[in-house]
């Protein structure tokens, strides 16, 4: 990536509390305008990085740069960052244009300008009307809207997001994931978006790094990290996926359990055990032995059938193990317990991850 | 589970539920009855305490009349007010430093800062009189201190309790207060005092009010500390009462004593009302 | 190129802040330090210290006869009295609030904050005060002798004997006692003793191995808080004792003030400062940090 567009970027960044390592050597380049997200378990070092680029914390050892900037010692007032807290953080002694208002005072805004910028924060998370309630009369939601336009009034550099939507209800953090990839795109801010959940990450996010144990696994568009992870613990993190042991045979062919090859790339060494990840909705379930050209094939028997209503969970045992498919086909062709039948699946939505 | 109907379990039934309900009622006259008889008989139009001679205001207008009275409430108000000052402001920031900060010898702080609470007062007397005994001179010598007046004494003595008792009140409050709050204030630009004046102090002020309001109550209401370290025609009000009170009973005492006790009581009410309104704001939440 | 910051950018920022931390205590650290760990010192001192003919205490040739004179009869008496009224005043609390605290915790919302504001009111007021409005009560023409004796319960002239100080400690510190009994018995859950009732099915049972062991941070922190400036009280004996028995805080006054001896009264003051020590110790073992 171009120096001049990366928005914020950590260079082997490590971060130690007395002797847990909560952030194991990290190095992330985020681009300007970008919704990036760290997505991972609670504890996986994802909030204290976030908190290493607003400066609440100093790395152990590495360097955060801002626009090119090195962060260096910079305290949290002198970086062109704001941070949308987890808990929100309103200050409950000041209205809800009071805690808009705070951070203009502090940067000595002078006071028409203050009022502009005020209403127009408050527009555009459509909070007018309830400037001059205290944060406490407000609903869970509505704080969250403050939080981000006591944020986004300072028109920072970059946004950093911690977990924003982790105390609503579902159906109000599904509205409010569309209105933030809506409202990033309208102010053309970067956005660093912590969470857990990956369902939100893959929605709204341009790329998302996934995290565990402190580093970083993968980098990569919701896709990327989707169709093609790179560990065993992201294919498991997002989404579900079934793992077949295998064995490296060449630089092009690995060999599963059963004996049967299969064409794929990867970069692990010649007899090395690996795993080979398909998702649940790549494998396709046909009766015994039908065709199906370039597609590779297992026969097993129906162990088990879920109605979802939109898709059918079948759980199909095979030689060695059972596998899970998920099929969109409700109406024609079901299949019930105990019905002979062949799953297919085609190479190229297929990853090879580390046994 | 509802607590309503557990409760109805823990409360004992028939006879020795009503001897509960006895013993707790005879608990409050025994609290509050002396309280009341000292406020009837300082009415009494008597020269002597045991028999009742009708309603009379005359004591209390013998109290407006003494100059020694005078002179005693109105030591023990600037002492109070110049004690409870400075123990609010050296209180608050060692309940800052403490509670918001990790730095070496903080433990040993923390322990030193509990003494003067549960110190009994005659040993804390006597430290006092002990130092100023020995350090006297060598205060004097700074400027605008003159402690044979006995004021500056007295003040430094009741700001050495109260110090403890301010800062346990106050930091109760700001370990209550989400630190996540500061931080957002400094991610909004703020710099580390206006942090302090715009977010934190607006916050833990319940904590510094309740806190001065104890320091206040205990500054005026001391009598063995500063029995030791007042001087001659210095005293304060409480030391002056209880130098005649040991001798005996007199209806002046009476209505000096129902004019301190009311001081106690409009305290008491100030930092109810004051708990009760704190309460209900964070109820709102 | 990697550009690395160096290591110890982190260390530099913590210490700063521990700098800052250190800054902000240390008003009140240097007046803690001038104006108790010194006085402290001087009593410490003074312990060891020689009294001149005079009666000033002298501090040069270092002894340890203050703390031989502990041992005398006289001092003796003394300490045992304080000891045994401070641990009578004490008991008399806990059997007088145990029950009161229970009561007032099984009360409503409503009643029961009513019922403590009627406990904060005493806590608060003027001690000295309160005090003295038993010294009227008490006095020979006072109410509390006309109504023992109306009732026939026989002398009511209790005023400047044992029991006079006795009534006016317990009135004094009974607040003491109410408060953190209170807090620890509102704590208990008391689903546990409804089902300790269905496995034990008699109530004092459940009493004795349910509320009693859960309520004993309570029993032991109002114990001290009361037992300690029991020990050391010095306005209470003088209103209402007469001074007429010696205990330990109106000797060790005399000792400065009458008798001019300060290395025993300070002795004396080190001697009640261990106490308080042991008691708090007990305290903090206790969990009682949390009350």
């Amino acid at each position: 990536m171009n120096h001049s567009s990366s928005a914020v970027e950590l260079k082997n960044v490590v971060k130690k509390f007395d002797e847990v390592t909560a952030v194991d050597d990290i190095d992330l380049t985020i681009g300007d305008g970008e919704f990036f997200s760290l997505l991972g378990p609670s504890g996986c070092g994802k909030t204290t990085t976030l908190r290493m680029i607003a400066g609440l914390e100093l790395p152990t050892a590495g360097s955060v740069l801002i626009h090119g900037e090195e962060m260096g010692l910079k305290p949290p007032n002198k970086r062109p960052v704001n941070t949308v807290f987890q808990n929100y953080a309103l200050f409950p002694h000041m209205t809800v244009a009071g805690n808009i208002e705070f951070g203009l005072q502090m940067q000595k805004v002078p006071k028409e300008e203050r009022s502009e910028l005020i209403e127009w924060a408050i527009n555009l998370v459509e909070m007018d009307g309830l400037s001059h309630r205290k944060p406490t009369q407000l609903s869970g939601g509505q704080q969250q809207r403050v939080a981000l336009a006591r944020a986004l009034v300072n028109r920072p550099e970059v946004l950093l997001l911690d977990e924003p939507l982790g105390a609503l209800d579902l159906k109000l953090r599904q509205q409010m994931q569309i209105e933030l990839k809506n409202l990033q795109r309208e102010v053309g801010i970067t956005f660093i978006y912590v969470t857990h959940d990956q369902e939100e990450a893959v929605t709204m996010s341009d790329r998302i790094g996934v995290m565990h144990e402190g580093k970083l696994l993968q980098i990569g568009t919701p896709e990327d990290i989707y169709e093609r992870p790179t560990t065993r613990f992201v294919a498991d993190f997002i989404g579900r996926s079934n793992f077949l042991e295998a064995t490296v045979a060449s630089e092009n062919e690995v060999v599963l359990s059963n004996g049967d090859r299969l064409q794929l790339q990867s970069d692990h060494e010649t007899g090395e055990s690996v795993a080979i990840t398909v998702r649940p909705e790549r494998l396709t379930i046909h009766k015994k032995r039908e065709n199906s050209t370039n597609q590779h094939q297992i026969d097993g028997v129906v162990d088990s059938v879920v109605y979802l209503g939109n898709a059918i969970v079948y759980s199909i045992a095979i030689d060695w193990m059972k596998l899970e498919v998920r099929s969109s086909e409700t109406s024609n062709s079901r299949y019930s317990i105990g019905d002979e039948v062949t799953v297919s699946f085609d190479p190229s939505y297929v990853s090879v991850v580390s046994g | 589970m509802n607590k309503g109907a557990a409760l109805s379990t823990a409360e004992p039934k028939g006879a020795s539920r009503w001897a509960l309900r006895m013993h707790s009622l005879l608990i409050y006259v025994f609290f509050y009855a002396p309280i009341v008889v000292l406020v009837v008989y300082s009415f009494n139009d008597a020269q002597l305490v045991g028999d009742w001679r009708g309603f009379s205001l005359g004591w209390y207008e013998a109290f407006l009349d003494n100059d020694n009275i005078q002179e005693s409430i109105w030591i023990s108000v600037k002492v109070c007010i110049a004690s409870t000052v400075i123990s609010v402001v050296l209180g608050t920031m060692a309940a800052l430093s403490l509670e918001r900060f990790r730095w070496w010898g903080q433990k040993a702080f923390d322990a030193v800062l509990y003494l003067p609470i549960i110190i009994p007062d005659v040993t804390m007397a006597v430290m006092m009189l002990a130092f100023f005994n020995e350090t006297s001179q060598l205060l004097n010598l700074i400027p605008g201190v003159d402690l044979s007046a006995g004021l500056e004494k007295l003040v430094f003595s009741h700001v050495a309790f109260n110090i403890s008792f301010v800062s346990v009140v106050v930091r109760a409050r700001l370990a209550n207060l989400d630190a996540t709050m500061e931080e957002a204030a400094s991610d909004l630009y703020a710099n580390r005092w206006q942090t302090f004046r715009r977010v934190t102090l607006p916050q833990i002020m319940p904590g510094i009010i309740g806190g001065a309001l104890l320091a206040i109550t205990l500054s005026l209401d001391d009598v063995v500390v500063s029995s030791f370290v007042a001087s001659v025609g210095g005293t304060p009000i409480s030391v002056y009462v209880f130098g005649l009170a040991r001798k005996g009973v007199t209806p002046l005492i009476n209505a000096v004593s129902v004019v301190m006790l009311s001081a106690s009581m409009l305290l008491i009410l100030a930092s109810l009302g004051f708990q009760r309104a704190t309460q209900f704001a964070r109820e709102e939440k | 190129m990697k550009k690395v910051s160096p290591p110890g950018l982190e260390k530099q920022a913590i210490k700063a802040k521990a700098r800052q931390g250190f800054f902000i205590g240390l008003p009140s650290i240097a007046y803690l330090l001038i104006f108790f760990i010194i006085p402290l010192g001087y009593v410490i001192a003074y312990s060891f210290a020689t009294r001149s003919r005079s009666g000033r205490t002298e501090l040069r040739d270092w002894n340890v006869d203050a703390y031989i004179r502990l041992g005398e009869d006289v001092v003796q008496a003394v300490a045992w009295r304080s000891l045994w009224i401070a641990v009578l005043t004490t008991v008399i609390c806990l059997l007088l609030a145990y029950p009161l605290a229970f009561f007032i915790s099984t009360r409503r919302p409503v009643i029961r904050n009513l019922l403590l504001v009627g406990i904060m009111i005493p806590f608060w007021s003027n001690f000295l005060i309160r005090t003295y409005a038993w010294r009227v009560l008490l006095s020979s023409d006072g109410l509390f002798t006309k109504v023992v004796e109306g009732l026939g319960l026989g002398d009511g002239r209790i005023l400047f004997t044992r029991p006079a100080v006795i009534l006016g400690l317990v009135y004094g510190y009974l607040p003491f006692m109410v408060l953190p009994l209170y807090a620890s018995i509102d704590r208990i859950n008391w689903s546990l003793v409804e089902g300790a009732r269905d496995l034990y099915a008699s109530g004092w049972k459940a009493f004795r191995r349910i509320v009693w062991p859960l309520s004993r941070p309570g029993v032991v922190a109002g114990s001290i808080l009361v037992f300690v400036p029991s020990f050391g009280a010095y306005v209470t004996p003088a209103i209402l004792g007469g001074n007429k028995e010696s205990l330990m805080g109106s000797y060790i006054v005399d000792q400065f003030m009458d008798a001019r001896n300060g290395p025993l009264g300070s002795s004396l003051s080190v001697l009640v400062l261990g106490v308080m020590l042991i008691g708090t110790m007990i305290y903090f073992r206790q969990g009682g940090r949390n009350l």
